[in-house]
């Protein structure tokens, strides 16, 4: 592999390992506040119970979450110095800002762990909260600076150098407030889908006493819930980022959907592989006028192909694949949602088996969904680190030893990964539900 | 004074506060390490790492964010340059915060875990030192297209290592006084005893390596040392600080006991803030040696005034949060106490 590719092999997966615990890090804070108020408000201690233990298992998670934080914060300014060149000019105020939501969900993740029982009711739901906030603004500061590589703007740039700098028209972008919307609800529905998926699994397992089967009951509904209403979100607010796409990046939208010649009537293909000898994705599902109707909001609606710029411009064409994952994901956990409506509440029947084992993939499903998408973002801006502004070849580093570097970071991710799972697995087996539960009675 | 001697001066003031922290932090961790069997010790240090490990990580992430935002140019260098040594501290911060979490929650593990997060808390200070050698310039390589840094040419001096073995010794001096102190603030007489010692100790050890390193300077760092030698005063200020500080920790108490670690820790932090803006003054205007200054790599005026607006609100919002932090965790003798 060249330099290039090796910086971009070592940051991308950096990235994609953070994700996965950034994203939780974000969804179930969400998750433990919802618990909370819930106990504050029906003075059931299942919730309270729910919200200590989630926030045991967040505390290892957040473990590993900042440290890789950390890592790809400071890799951005080791293999991208020409793009942070740019970054430090232009849109540093997000990364700063960044700081203080950090020092908010830091500071107060402590006082709600350690602090816990010389609190009141009260500053305990506030300070869960703050966690809560500090982690959802986290993420949409990190991803305004992800807009602006999309859609930049505020400042002028020829031959190399920046002028004109307006720091807070660069941080309003135009994609800012539906990318950052979207990330923030895909993290809430995947925190979301991940507890329900714990529930599931401990339904199926079977075992228990009535009382631990109803608390994991009330746990897996909690998760279905706001899982539901958040997927529903994501996929209205990912309408408008592909809106958004089509105004600004109709290279991204044409790729995303394997369109290569101009049109009016443009279909929507589903699967398949694009082709450019073709000029069509081969092997797909064709739902025709669909593209049009979903850029624009109606059939006649013109969408620019792939054919319309010169070929070193292409973003790289599987993203076809990474873009159709990440939709029929969010549509296939919209169903889960209402099947679980549908059982509820119209037949009034306990989930039979098979869907406790739809559920059980709800999880693992919406971190797919984050991974592909982020994935597809970041590969189909390609070549371009700043759209149209800088190309990733002059923002990645000249020299240094990537390939060790690499080897190095994915073998401790890949351990990392393993570990945490394991001593996740290990606490829970050692403090089981049954135990605080059977206290509390 | 202009922008950009103000931005180096914020940054200064971050590499300061995080070299404090920092040290307390990691040799917190140390010392979890080592007194694992005083009981007391070890659950002291451990009290203090387990609330205050995330923020201290917080202030790392702010001293790089800021330096690349005030200064990108010089970041880029800096990058480029250190990518190696960068990347190995960050492995070992990662692996260190993961194993200190994984034993707050797996106990029965706990003697791996804590050796793996105690000796981390050692090589990721020593790792950072090195660098400052490397900015002061002789290191780097500029035959090729882009300066690099030859590993082994750095692994192999004199210089490094003082430096190493200044930071290490500094770090493990701060960090037993604090703890000195946050042990009698416990009200914990054991650890104190233990922490008291270890301080003892390693004072005068830090001030011998701090005269080392400048000794084994290479020889083309030696225009710092000239500059040192302007900044004589402020030198002399901060070995008269250390002074107080090392002789407080035999004050005769007016309830028998020996010392008074507050003066202690008050005194030796005054000390490094003297010595380092006096290295810091004689390191000007040179942010990496010679290729980058503090003028060249500036941002522009625009950033410049938005970041510094971003930090004095941030900074108003904040210090009550941290004087909170500070009554909960430092002060309140139910959490400094609790078995
Ligand atoms: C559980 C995760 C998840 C799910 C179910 C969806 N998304 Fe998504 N999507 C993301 C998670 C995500 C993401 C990881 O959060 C991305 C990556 C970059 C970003 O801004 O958000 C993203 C990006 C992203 C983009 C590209 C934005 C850009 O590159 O600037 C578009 C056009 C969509 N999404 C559209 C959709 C549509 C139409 C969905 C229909 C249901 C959908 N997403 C479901
Ligand atoms: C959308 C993607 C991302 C999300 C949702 C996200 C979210 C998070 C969350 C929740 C944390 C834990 C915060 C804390 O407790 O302090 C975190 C840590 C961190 N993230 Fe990310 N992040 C994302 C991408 C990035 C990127 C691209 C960078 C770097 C440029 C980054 C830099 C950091 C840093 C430096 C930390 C550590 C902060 C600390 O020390 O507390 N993140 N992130
Ligand atoms: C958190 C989830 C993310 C993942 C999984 C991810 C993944 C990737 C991948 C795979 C690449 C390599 C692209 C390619 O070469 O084809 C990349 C590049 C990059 N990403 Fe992301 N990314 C994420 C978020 C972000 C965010 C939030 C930012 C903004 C700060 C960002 C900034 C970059 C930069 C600067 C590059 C290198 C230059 C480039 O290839 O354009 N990434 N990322």
């Amino acid at each position: 592999m060249d330099q290039v590719t090796l910086a971009r092999a070592l940051f991308g997966s950096s990235m994609a390992f953070h994700i996965i615990f950034a994203t939780l890090g974000v969804g179930v804070p969400l998750m433990i506040a919802a618990a909370e108020t819930l106990f504050q408000i029906k003075k059931d201690k299942d919730y309270e119970t729910m919200a200590k233990r989630w926030t045991k298992g967040f505390a290892v998670l957040l473990g590993v979450a900042i440290p890789s934080g950390t890592i790809v914060g400071t890799m951005l300014t080791l293999l991208w110095p020409g793009f942070m060149e740019i970054v430090g000019q232009v849109i540093a105020l997000p990364f700063q800002i960044e700081i203080f939501a950090f020092f908010l969900e830091a500071l107060f993740m402590s006082i709600y762990v350690y602090a816990a029982d010389r609190l009141s009711p009260g500053m305990r739901i506030l300070s869960v909260t703050l966690v809560a906030l500090g982690a959802s603004a986290s993420a949409v500061l990190i991803t305004d600076a992800q807009a602006w590589m999309n859609t930049p703007q505020g400042f002028r740039y020829d031959n190399g150098v920046v002028t004109d700098v307006h720091p807070w028209q660069a941080f309003f972008n135009p994609s800012f407030f539906v990318t950052a919307g979207h990330v923030l609800v895909s993290a809430y529905m995947t925190g979301a889908f991940a507890i329900a998926s714990i529930g599931a699994y401990q339904l199926l397992r079977g075992r228990h006493s009535e009382r631990v089967f109803a608390y994991h009951r009330k746990g897996l509904f909690l998760g279905l819930a706001i899982g539901g209403i958040m997927s529903l979100l994501t996929a209205l607010n990912g309408h408008e980022t592909a809106q958004m796409l089509h105004k600004h990046q109709p290279e991204k939208l044409a790729a995303s959907e394997g369109l290569f010649h101009t049109t009016a009537y443009a279909p929507l293909v589903v699967f398949g592989t694009p082709d450019p000898e073709v000029g069509e994705v081969v092997g797909g599902i064709k739902l025709p006028w669909m593209l049009s109707f979903l850029a624009t909001n109606r059939f006649d609606g013109v969408v620019k192909g792939l054919y319309d710029y010169p070929r070193e411009d292409w973003p790289p064409l599987y993203v076809h694949t990474l873009f159709n994952l990440m939709v029929g994901i969010g549509t296939l956990l919209i169903g889960y949602a209402l099947l679980a409506v549908l059982y509820r509440y119209i037949r009034k029947r306990p989930f039979p088996r098979w869907l406790l084992l739809l559920f059980l993939t709800g999880g693992p499903l919406a971190m797919i969904g984050i991974e592909t998408g982020w994935i597809f973002s970041c590969s189909a801006r390609q070549p371009w680190t700043i759209y149209h502004i800088q190309r990733t070849s002059e923002a990645a580093i000249k020299s240094g030893n990537l390939g060790m570097l690499f080897v190095l970071f994915l073998s401790i991710y890949a351990v990392l990964l393993v570990l945490t799972v394991l001593v996740l697995t290990f606490y829970f087996r050692r403090h089981p539900v049954s135990a605080v539960l059977d206290k509390t009675t | 004074m202009d922008n950009s001697t103000i931005a180096i001066v914020i940054i200064w003031g971050m590499v300061f506060i995080y070299s404090i922290l920092g040290s307390i932090d990691f040799g917190a961790g140390f010392w979890a390490m080592v007194y694992k069997t005083d009981a007391n010790a070890g659950k002291i240090a451990n009290r203090y790492l387990s609330p205050s490990w995330e923020v201290t990580n917080v202030f790392l992430v702010l001293l790089v964010v800021s330096l690349a935002a005030f200064f990108p140019h010089s970041a880029g260098i800096l990058g480029t340059i250190l990518i190696v040594p960068v990347c190995l501290v960050l492995l070992l911060l990662l692996i260190r915060s993961a194993f200190l979490v994984y034993s707050f929650s797996v106990k029965a593990y706990g003697r791996v875990l804590n050796i793996v997060s105690g000796l981390t808390g050692l090589l990721i200070p020593g790792l950072l030192v090195s660098v400052l050698p490397v900015t002061l310039g002789g290191f780097i390589d500029t035959a090729g297209e882009h300066p690099s840094l030859p590993l082994g040419r750095l692994f192999s001096s004199p210089s490094l290592y003082a430096h190493v073995g200044f930071g290490l010794s500094v770090e493990l001096f701060l960090s037993a006084l604090f703890l000195a102190d946050y042990s009698h603030e416990a009200e914990n007489r054991e650890a104190y005893r233990l922490f008291r010692r270890a301080a003892i100790g390693l004072g005068p050890t830090a001030l011998g390596m701090a005269l080392l390193t400048a000794f084994t300077m290479v020889p083309e760092a030696h225009w710092i040392v000239e500059n040192m030698q302007r900044q004589a005063p402020w030198f002399l200020l901060s070995v008269a600080a250390f002074a107080v500080g090392y002789t407080a920790l035999w004050w005769k108490r007016r309830d028998g006991g020996h010392g008074f670690p507050r003066v202690a820790v008050i005194s030796v932090v005054a000390q490094l803030g003297l010595a380092s803006y006096a290295y810091g003054a004689a390191h000007m205007p040179y942010i990496v040696y010679p290729f980058s200054t503090v003028e060249r790599g500036f941002t522009n005026d625009a950033m410049f005034y938005s970041l510094l607006g971003g930090y004095v609100v941030g900074a108003l919002v904040f210090l009550p949060v941290f004087y909170l932090f500070w009554r909960l965790f430092l002060k309140d003798k139910r959490y400094l106490k609790t078995e």
